[in-house]
């Protein structure tokens, strides 16, 4: 789960970071009231999950009242990667010295976390790696006995040589590896990290991912969830046990298992159509989750057939059979519903749809031709 | 032959009493898998009825099972709060292999696990898998056995349902397998890609090859790459989520590390690059699969 700038400042700042004071609003006229606290300069900068805001005009620096109202005003409501903005955060501007970048995350190659550092922070970082991979120092961090002062040291060291900012360097790099342990984080990062004329280090930006596994232990985090963030029908299929992406085409595809979802999806564009969305059941059998499966599906307007492939493992073919039957019983589906049921107890479910007059293919390649043909009438 | 599970295997399941680890007990015992014990904490002296009347013992701890029955290998049923203890006890027990079916455990644990098992040179496979399965030998996990037989492929796959799909054609064209090995879809596994080649290469058996995988990460790369380097068998791939929206990325560090995007196009292109033919639909593997044989 992604988390805003402002939370993961909150965070950092719990764990002893230091980070400048901001305060978030989706109202321009607080926007004021807030800047107006702060003093002179300050940044209004987009609340949203993605990355790139900078570039998307969405961060901007405002010198007085009239300016932070204009930067507020064109910046809530503004769409950033497909991503609304409905909040902004002012923070007074600091004065800059030098941008550097500091980031954990888990790193798949090692199996443990990285902490990486960069004297050249900023927006470009991405292409100061490619160019130059040597400026991005790694370490690797054995999770069983975590951070040694030393390794935190050899970081700060790469990025300042003044010893007074690698001091405050080294006591932020160790805060951040515990509030990436401590929060269950998949990545931290600050972007950049900077330094003062007057000898400061300050993180100015944060963004902070939850490993989705975690958050059962974390229940402070848990309320950091943006709900009109998400689109609300994957409000809906998170809450049920279920995950679903939208996307732009008309076939609405249901599919146990995330590859399989996947090679649906693929297999419905090799054939000419177009999946209307990703949508994984997931591998416990329940026919209340087919229910509000096609509750999700039959709520997209684009959609003008439902595809079902179901290859039962855990997943047994007559809790599908049965959730469909029933979803056709509490809502009223206009598009037709093509199936593909094999598997764990195929032949019960193929009992329970025939008996409501519904049939099946066996194969995946039979239902996606058959489900696309329907949307090229 | 097979790989990672034979009929020297000797299996404990941890998890015995609960839902899928009683049922899925009952099914692998049914497939002829030398199942000689459970674990649940607690329930230690009773047993677990199978099965034709077939009993095994349930213990309270991993050491006292191993020591008991003499297993070298267990399979994790435990929901994803316990799994991590469970995983645990199984390394420090003595078994050879680990396989963890459960889903949804933290990546920081599976790291200090991961750890862990190098250090006491075990294997685990998962989490977050469907398990292993030998035609004709043994089945460790959750893969419906009705759909394999015994033949000379190897299959490796990231998926659950997708590896059935890619099987289940195979199978019904007669072409069957050695072993069906479910890597899982963790960003953090036990056992490879590359783990999995390196002990088909050494299976006599097994002729070709099936790796199917999907976006993100570099595993499918680095694996093709020791493909071209290391291996005479053919390899049949296959990668799903070409149609799957780009990822949202919040911050850089992904792609420092990485240095890739991990798309199926990029994916396809380092599999083809390395002599690996790809397949478009899951049902063209069995094409792909046939005439490597018949080279």
């Amino acid at each position: 789960m992604d988390i805003h700038e402002y939370q993961a400042k909150e965070i950092l700042r719990n764990n002893g970071i230091p980070v400048p004071p901001g305060r978030v609003t989706g109202n321009p006229n607080q926007a004021v009231d807030i800047a107006n606290e702060y003093g002179d300069k300050v940044v209004v900068k987009a609340q949203v999950h993605s990355g790139g805001r900078g570039k998307a005009g969405g961060v901007k620096l405002a010198k007085n009242s009239e300016e932070v109202f204009q930067a507020a005003t064109d910046i809530i409501g503004m769409t950033i990667s497909g991503h609304r903005v409905n909040e902004v955060l002012i923070t007074p501007a600091e004065d800059i010295d030098t941008e550097a970048y500091l980031g954990i995350l888990i790193d798949r190659k090692t199996q443990s976390p990285v902490i990486m550092v960069c004297s050249e922070g900023g927006v470009d970082i991405e292409e100061v790696a490619q160019r130059n991979p040597n400026s991005i120092r790694k370490l690797r961090i054995d999770p069983r006995y975590g951070l040694f002062r030393h390794q935190a040291y050899g970081l700060a060291r790469a990025l300042y040589r003044d010893q007074d900012l690698v001091k405050q360097a080294v006591a932020i790099i160790e805060n951040l590896y515990q509030a990436f342990i401590d929060s269950g984080a998949s990545m931290v990062e600050i972007n950049p990290l900077i330094s003062t004329p007057t000898g400061c280090v300050k993180a100015i930006d944060a963004k902070m991912s939850i490993d989705n596994n975690e958050l059962i232990k974390h229940p402070e985090i848990q309320n950091y969830r943006d709900i009109q963030a998400e689109p609300r029908a994957e409000t809906m299929a998170r809450e049920s046990g279920l995950s679903y992406v939208k996307l732009d085409g008309n076939v609405g595809c249901c599919v146990n298992g995330a590859g399989l979802a996947m090679a649906t999806m693929d297999l419905v564009k090799y054939y000419g159509g177009e999946p209307a969305n990703f949508l994984d059941i997931g591998g416990s059998s329940n026919p209340q989750k087919v229910v509000t499966a096609l509750k999700i599906i039959t709520s997209d307007p684009n959609v003008e057939v439902i595809l079902f492939n179901i290859f039962g493992g855990i997943t047994r073919c007559d809790d599908v059979a049965r959730g469909i039957v029933e979803a056709l019983k509490e809502i009223e589906i206009d598009s037709p519903i093509i199936i593909r049921l094999t598997g764990t107890n195929d032949e019960k479910g193929l009992e329970i749809l025939s008996a409501a007059g519904m049939s099946a293919f066996t194969s995946m390649d039979d239902v996606v031709k058959k489900a696309v043909s329907k949307t090229l009438q | 032959m097979s790989i990672l599970v034979s009929t020297k295997t000797r299996l404990l399941v941890q998890g015995i009493t609960g839902r899928d680890g009683s049922f899925h007990t009952s099914e692998m015992m049914k497939y002829g898998t030398n199942v000689v014990g459970g674990v649940t904490p607690g329930k230690g002296g009773q047993s677990f009825g199978g099965p034709e009347d077939q009993m095994v013992p349930i213990f309270d701890t991993m050491e006292a099972a191993v020591k008991e029955t003499d297993a070298n290998t267990s399979v994790v049923y435990v929901p994803p709060a316990f799994a991590s203890g469970a995983m645990e006890e199984a390394i420090d027990s003595g078994v050879d292999l680990v396989v963890s079916i459960t889903e949804g455990v933290p990546v920081l644990e599976m790291s200090r696990i991961h750890a862990f098992a190098r250090d006491r040179k075990v294997r685990i496979l998962g989490p977050n898998c469907p398990g292993v399965i030998s035609p004709g030998k043994a089945k460790v996990g959750i893969i419906p056995d009705q759909i394999v037989t015994q033949g000379p492929v190897g299959v490796i796959s990231r998926s659950g349902t997708l590896t059935y799909e890619a099987v289940v054609n195979l199978t019904r064209e007669g072409v069957g397998q050695t072993t069906c090995v479910g890597i899982g879809g963790d960003p953090l596994i036990g056992t490879s890609f590359i783990d999995c080649l390196e002990l088909f290469k050494e299976d006599e058996e097994t002729r070709v090859i099936v790796m199917i995988g999907e976006i993100g990460g570099t595993d499918e790369q680095e694996a093709a790459q020791w493909v071209s380097q290391h291996l005479e068998k053919p390899v049949v791939g296959f990668i799903a989520g070409q149609t799957a929206p780009p990822g949202r990325q919040m911050g850089h560090a992904g792609a420092i590390i990485s240095g890739s995007s991990g798309t199926a196009d990029e994916k396809k292109r380092c599999f083809e690059e390395n002599g690996i033919r790809v397949a478009a639909r899951p049902i063209d593997i069995v094409d792909l699969v046939r005439e490597s044989l018949n080279q």
